[in-house]
């Protein structure tokens, strides 16, 4: 199996809501972690106040990586700013960045803002998908949410991620299943599959997924029961 | 086999609506329910069926009035803060019994609160909320599968009984992610609807509806029929959960996400020597009341959990009637209580009864 590698130095997920793009975000901060000394997770979610990366937000800074989200006017409330310190990170060379995007093209609306401040050969821009989900089953569908995202982002989605799954419940079949759909945005957007998602408590853990190298992840982001 | 699909709660209550035969939704958006509108507007056009964001809450519900009327199934969805705008609109149409289905994903309050979850709207869902001696039945599903199978089951009943129905959920609920397993086609119920205003052709005399009856005699004669219509819903649509109440010294009393947090609070009692029931009420009116008369003699003591002040822990203790002592924990605010918060007061009465 060949593990999925960062290479680049700001690395932004987005996709449809519910795709996995928290969970995944804080699993990437955690990777790049283990080469890079500064790295920075940015909840960019404007969309969602629920389940959130920033959840997981003493478990990284105790690992040395800094979380920023942003202000909900200083409270909860649903009046969202974002913070100039993602500003800084993105230009700062030293600092790694994952940047954890809002759902659909109104969360991804935000990154237009940052759009000077990302270097275009210095970023990757994944895209997630779960093809469990209802509004991402078919490729027609798919692909418009990309061509959306990358509208309201004004950047381009360079890598695809599947992120198939079902829970608890999920099995190799449902991967491969997802696997069929990543094919098939490929063929028609040339946008290159970077890896398929594992849990690391998926049993057994498949050997390999078709073609598509792996990303294990473990869960971060917990229900309260 | 139907489709398994993994799904927002939110989403699944707006896609259980339209495999319901819903075809109109009105709303106006609200953290943590604001998913279902979102779903409604990409999914209601494909299917030929009416999203329109309203420019309130007050608007949508009388919207909901109008397209009932005609009847039409219909839903409106908000939470805490948009539902306390919708109250007259609520009163309004259980005044003129018109069959709908209303969602509140309850956050914190009182006033604009927070955006986090809370179940402190249980009094104005349960117990009025609008002016007049009316009830709306309010269902609380606790799982993902469970609101889309009780989002279909709220339109059979709105219509069987010509009544309101609410689902009432919390944010988490709202905003969990879980796999549901759909059904190839839903059950949906017809019943005679030759009281809606839809047209009448000349053929017939036309409907009127209303809930204006200026002649006191009559309007006593209407909440008559309305009450009779109560008694028959509590009689027959009481729904719960009874779940390890067998042997157990404290049954503790929760709906919605709380009881699913009460299960990993059983669990975890078990481990520690300690047997501990759930009645889940599903209906929470009509309160189940038969529950209780099933496993009154089992316990030491009832322990009701909620995401309130405590608000449902008095319609236990009405049911309860003194047989048994009936304590309260919960959180406020949004913030949710944590197993070791329950497993705490299970101690402190185990304590205080000696048991």
């Amino acid at each position: 199996m060949v593990p999925l590698l960062f290479k680049k130095r700001i690395n932004i997920f987005c996709g449809h809501y519910g795709s996995g793009k928290s969970e995944i975000s804080v699993n990437a901060a955690l990777k790049i972690k283990e080469e890079h000394n500064h790295v920075l997770l940015a909840d960019m979610d404007i969309v969602n106040p629920f389940f959130r990366s920033v959840d997981a937000k003493n478990k990284l800074e105790d690992l040395g990586i800094k979380v920023v989200a942003p202000l909900f006017a200083n409270t909860n409330v649903d009046v969202p700013a974002l913070i100039p310190e993602i500003s800084a990170a993105l230009k700062n060379k030293s600092v790694y960045t994952v940047l954890d995007v809002g759902g659909d093209e109104d969360g991804a609306r935000v990154l237009g803002r940052y759009h000077f401040d990302i270097p275009k050969d210095d970023y990757d821009m994944f895209f997630v998908f779960n093809r469990s989900r209802p509004m991402t089953q078919n490729l027609e569908d798919t692909v418009q949410y990309i061509m959306e995202i990358e509208a309201a982002s004004r950047l381009k989605i360079t890598k695809l991620i599947n992120n198939t799954h079902f829970m608890d419940d999920t099995t190799q079949e449902d991967l491969l299943y997802g696997l069929e759909l990543a094919r098939e945005i490929s063929l028609k957007t040339g946008i290159p599959l970077a890896a398929t998602c594992v849990m690391d408590t998926m049993e057994p853990q498949p050997e390999s997924i078709g073609e598509s190298p792996v990303f294990v992840l473990k869960k971060n982001i917990l229900m309260p029961f | 086999m139907g489709q398994k699909l993994l799904m927002k709660g939110n989403e699944v209550i707006a896609e259980a609506a339209i495999r319901a035969g819903c075809r109109h939704y009105f709303g106006y958006p609200i953290t943590p329910q604001t998913e279902i509108a979102h779903y409604m507007a990409k999914a209601m056009p494909k299917v030929g069926g009416v999203f329109l964001q309203a420019e309130s809450e007050v608007s949508a519900i009388n919207m909901v009035y109008g397209a009932a009327s005609t009847g039409k199934r219909v839903m409106t969805s908000s939470s805490s803060p948009g539902i306390s705008l919708k109250m007259e609109g609520i009163s309004y149409a259980a005044g003129a019994q018109l069959p709908a289905v209303i969602v509140n994903i309850m956050r914190g309050g009182p006033g604009l609160g927070g955006i986090q979850p809370s179940q402190s709207d249980y009094f104005q869902a349960t117990k009025g909320g609008g002016h007049g001696d009316y009830h709306m039945v309010v269902l609380a599903p606790s799982s993902v599968q469970e609101l889309y199978e009780l989002t279909v089951e709220a339109f059979n009943i709105a219509d069987r009984y010509r009544i309101l129905t609410m689902i009432l959920g919390d944010g988490v609920l709202g905003q969990m992610m879980e796999v549901v397993n759909f059904r190839d086609e839903e059950k949906i119920e017809t019943y005679d609807k030759s009281w809606a205003t839809c047209g009448h052709n000349n053929e017939r005399e036309h409907n009127i509806i209303t809930s204006i009856h200026i002649d006191p005699v009559i309007l006593e004669q209407w909440n008559n029929d309305l009450q009779k219509k109560y008694r028959l819903i509590y009689e027959k649509e009481q729904r719960y959960e009874l779940y390890n109440c067998e042997n157990a010294d404290i049954i503790l009393v929760a709906y919605g996400s709380v009881a699913r947090i009460c299960k990993g609070v059983i669990k975890e009692a078990k481990e520690q020597g300690i047997n501990i029931g759930l009645v889940r009420p599903i209906t929470l009116w009509p309160f189940p009341v038969d529950a209780f008369e099933k496993v009154i003699d089992i316990p030491s003591a009832f322990l009701t959990v909620e995401m309130s002040a405590g608000q449902m822990v008095e319609d236990v203790r009405l049911t309860v009637n003194g047989k048994k002592p009936v304590y309260f924990t919960g959180r406020m605010g949004g913030m949710i209580p944590t197993v070791n918060d329950i497993m705490s007061k299970i101690y402190e009465i185990k304590n205080e009864l000696k048991i």
